[in-house]
């Protein structure tokens, strides 16, 4: 059974299922990481004094420049395929995949820093929101790796058989990543900064 | 949102320069805690960097600024009920009842009138 | 060979051969447990919180021995509940917090809201709106199953050492954070039911956006959908902040984090281990965020049935469909802005205790105009008095009282006196027990024939309405009389105590007796139910005369539901038109020459 409106898009409001659909998930999203924000703001009021220069501002900054550009390649995976080419679409999807990596590697080490000096999340507030935040960010990454992984792999094979929708699922799925990549840039700030 | 391919071709060079700016505004975002501004300043200051380059990256690379009527509908809702969910909490705390009594020891002698 | 009769109707208007579900060639597992098809998700979900709804209901008829006869062995079952539940069949006050905190958190999560939502808004709502199914089939299937993990989960919570969640479904801290391991398996199952509401939601929200049929427009939608529409939103953006509530409370209980634990908690004359620092209001913010909206996604869904059932049986059209749609917006936006009225006692100043009532007061205004206007469609109507529409007529007056009695809530210096008493527990109950379970007991009985392709017993029905009419209400009136005089919730024994409880506690043997009064009275349902798919009255495809798009459908519709691709030619109650020759004139029906 055909459900209309999935590759095609529908006349009066000028979307295709997917991209609603996506947008309303990122909608949910913005209330997800606004109420872990909400939660800084309040643990931050109701300390009497709030920590500075725990965390790698250089580390933080790399990783903040990786993401960007993860951005750029995965918006460079999308418009590689609707110049039709397939080849430099692969090129920048892995690209986008491999950056990913690097950039949870990174908070790996930091995250292994910390630990090494017995400052897990109970330790201080500041902290637990700190791993919470970031830790939140971090599984998304990973869920987006996953989904990058399967359109590198099993997945590709929908371009040849409809290249519509392939790219409608390119760009459902860089929606998404450029979402994770807004909310470091706020967390960027919020957490390693002010 | 640039859907044939000479259109997506001009996109491209803006979605280059849009990256770069975005590495300025992080280079800036840096520099700017160096100063080690007041509190109040430094998250004002802040904020505005990253409001900046959260709108390049919504507008530009997820192509919210050639998008549908659906789609801005449903942000702005999203985005009035997340004003609210970062103040609301925030102002009730602060707008307390008074500090709590002093410890159980210290009001019995009052009492005892 | 397979019959492709039997399923009733195959879509003609679909040429995708190649990437059409050969629905007939699926084996029993894709076809009946593992399916995309919105109509047997939608069957699932409502057989599983039927279910539920009985087992939760099961919880309170124990508890409710507990509070008419307190410390005496619960009878029949009580001396299967083991030594750390029920020692000598006597209910231990532990057990007595589990029982309470997981009804609530069963009947909230497990039953109304899936059966509204996930039960009522799957079967229901594509058939209203002509769409061959949802727009992501594959997530709709996704949602149940995911539903069905976290009701698993929270049943398995009863096992855990120490007992399930025993802290209120309101889970506060810092009690909730200290409590037993089986308050971090309700976490976990907490978890598991959001993850499934919100990808529900986006489905329910692109579907009625964008599969609406030729002619549908958005003021030519039946009530119902709006209804849902409203509500998918509400869980949408409600939610989230409880997951992250509860990701955060898991962390407080696992990790050794303070999120909610404020520095110097002494607990049994022991200061707490804790690095302190958090806030136990914090909680109650992040609770409360969604545990407001998700109230109206209680009542939204019912008052959508209850408008179709009522346009359908005084075969007028719904007064001020306008009014109807611009309020249940109107409230939807609204129910974000007012939750802190459930933290008036949290030691709120007079100015944001102010903002609050006033955004309560505010939002009572839609909800009486939704009631109004379907009181006001009774007016010189025709009135057929079919099974549905009893429960249907019941529910005006009922969700009236609940609401009404939800203003001295709402109002501060009132609710200083009544928070945490029993008159809390009497408005709320009357809202969504006799307000929004009959409802969906409506619901059962009008949507049946269309599920199953036959017609539920009218007598049967019947004694279930008036049975649970007058039982209900007598377990739940004189809760306002109790929480007046100052008796409080979630005392294992009713506060015995108390010297002001005194003679307020006899009520809790009336109250139990038509507690079980009310259980037994669910038995002809389940029987009706049951018995009626098999040796029901064969009923055709619109066998109430009704007038919107489900109707149009085979009864039970068949995969892709309609044999071709249906059109809208008027509103949805176009009921008694002056110079038609029915007293109804369907959506679907052209006009003719």
């Amino acid at each position: 059974m055909n459900i209309p409106y999935t590759v095609e898009e529908r006349p009066d409001t000028g979307l295709t299922n997917g991209k609603l659909g996506i947008w309303l998930f990122l909608a949910s999203e913005v209330m997800l990481f606004g109420a872990l924000f909400s939660t800084y703001i309040i643990l931050r009021m109701g300390a009497p004094e709030w920590p500075h220069g725990e965390l790698n501002v250089t580390l933080g900054a790399i990783n903040t420049v990786i993401l960007i550009s993860s951005s750029v390649t995965m918006v460079m995976a999308w418009a590689s395929l609707k110049m039709n080419d397939f080849g430099k679409h692969r090129l920048f999807l892995a690209a986008t995949l491999v950056l990913s990596a690097v950039f949870l590697v990174n908070k790996y080490f930091e995250y292994a820093d910390h630990f090494a000096r017995g400052e897990g999340p109970a330790h201080s507030t500041f902290l637990a929101i700190y791993f919470t935040l970031t830790g939140l960010h971090g599984l998304h990454i990973l869920g987006g790796m996953i989904v990058m992984a399967y359109f590198l792999g099993p997945g590709a094979g929908l371009w040849k058989k409809n290249p519509e929708q392939f790219a409608n699922r390119i760009e459902v799925t860089g929606l998404y990543w450029h979402f994770v990549d807004l909310v470091w840039i706020f967390l960027f700030p919020v957490l390693y900064l002010l | 949102m640039p859907s044939d391919p000479a259109e997506v071709k001009k996109a491209v060079r803006t979605y280059m320069m849009v990256g770069a700016a975005l590495f300025v505004f992080t280079a800036i975002t840096v520099a700017a805690n160096r100063l080690h501004l007041a509190v109040p300043l430094a998250i004002t200051v802040a904020l505005i960097i990253a409001t900046m380059k959260g709108s390049m990256v919504a507008g530009v690379f997820m192509h919210l600024s050639h998008e549908r009527k659906w789609i801005y509908g449903a942000l702005l809702l999203t985005v009035v009920l997340f004003a609210a969910l970062m103040c609301l909490p925030s102002f009730t705390m602060m707008d307390g009842i008074g500090t709590p009594a002093p410890a159980v020891g210290v009001a019995a002698e009052n009492v005892g009138h | 060979m397979d019959n492709v009769t039997s399923h009733g109707s195959v879509a003609h208007g679909h040429a995708h051969g190649h990437d059409e579900d050969h629905h007939q060639d699926l084996g029993f597992w894709r076809k009946y447990v593992f399916s995309i098809d919105h109509k047997v998700i939608g069957i699932q979900y409502t057989i599983t919180a039927l279910l539920f709804l009985l087992f939760g209901f099961t919880l309170m008829m124990i508890m409710r021995w507990q509070l008419a006869y307190p410390g005496r062995p619960i009878p029949l079952i009580g001396q299967w509940l083991g030594q750390d539940r029920a020692p000598m069949g006597i209910m231990l006050p532990e057990f007595y917090n589990q029982l309470g905190a997981m009804h609530g958190t069963i009947m909230v999560f497990l039953g109304v809201v899936p059966l509204a939502v996930g039960g009522f808004g799957n079967f229901v709502m594509p058939l209203q709106i002509g769409a061959p199914d949802m727009a992501f089939p594959k997530l709709n299937m996704m949602s149940y199953w995911v539903y069905f993990i976290g009701g698993v989960t929270m049943l398995a919570s009863f096992f855990a050492p120490g007992g399930a969640a025993q802290s209120g479904w309101t889970s506060y801290a810092p009690l909730a954070v200290i409590a037993q391991s089986g308050q971090t398996i309700w976490l976990v199952g907490m978890i598991f039911l959001i993850t499934s509401s919100l990808l529900g939601s986006v489905n329910f929200i692109v579907t009625i956006v964008q599969l609406r049929a030729r002619g549908l427009g958005w003021m030519r939608l039946p009530f119902f959908v709006w209804a849902q529409f409203v509500t998918a939103f509400l869980l949408l953006l409600a939610f989230p902040p409880l997951e992250a509530a509860g990701v955060l409370q898991l962390m407080d209980r696992v990790a050794g984090t303070s999120f909610f634990m404020p520095s110097g908690l002494v607990v049994s004359g022991k200061a707490l281990t804790v690095a302190g620092g958090g806030n136990p209001v914090l909680w109650q913010h992040l609770f409360w965020f969604l545990a407001h909206p998700e109230v109206y996604v209680l009542i939204l869904p019912a008052m959508g049935i209850v408008a179709e059932i009522i346009a359908n049986n005084t075969r007028k059209p719904l007064w001020g469909y306008k009014a109807l749609v611009y309020s249940v917006g109107f409230l939807g936006f609204m129910s974000f802005v007012v939750w802190a009225h459930h933290m008036f006692m949290t030691g709120m100043g007079t100015t944001m205790s102010a903002f609050f009532q006033t955004t309560t007061m505010i939002i009572s205004i839609p909800s009486v105009v939704i009631l109004t206007a379907m009181l006001l469609s009774l007016w010189g109507a025709s009135i057929r008095f079919t099974t549905p529409m009893l429960f249907a007529l019941a529910f005006l007056p009922m969700f009236g009282i609940g609401g009404l009695t939800g203003l001295p809530l709402g109002l501060a210096p009132s609710d200083i006196h009544l928070h945490d008493t029993y008159y809390v527990i009497g408005h709320f109950h009357y809202v969504v027990a006799p307000g929004t379970i009959f409802a969906l007991f409506a619901g059962v009985y009008y949507w049946f024939p269309k599920a199953t392709g036959k017609k539920m017993n009218d007598v049967l029905g019947a004694i279930h309405f008036w049975g649970s009419f007058i039982c209900i209400n007598i377990v739940f009136m004189p809760m306002f009389i109790q929480g007046l005089g100052g008796m409080n919730r979630r005392m294992y024994d009713g506060g015995m105590q108390y010297a002001h409880n005194a003679t307020l506690l006899k009520w809790n043997v009336v109250i139990g007796i038509a507690a079980w009064a009310l259980g037994l009275f669910q038995i002809p349902f389940i029987i009706n139910f049951f018995a009626s798919m098999k040796w029901g009255k064969a009923a055709d495809r619109n066998p109430w005369e009704a007038t919107t798009l489900e109707w149009l459908a085979p009864s039970p519709p068949g995969h892709g539901n309609f044999l071709t691709e249906p059109i809208v030619y008027r509103g949805p109650y176009e009921y008694s038109v002056p110079g038609a020759a029915k007293d109804f004139s369907p959506q679907f029906e052209p006009e003719k020459a």
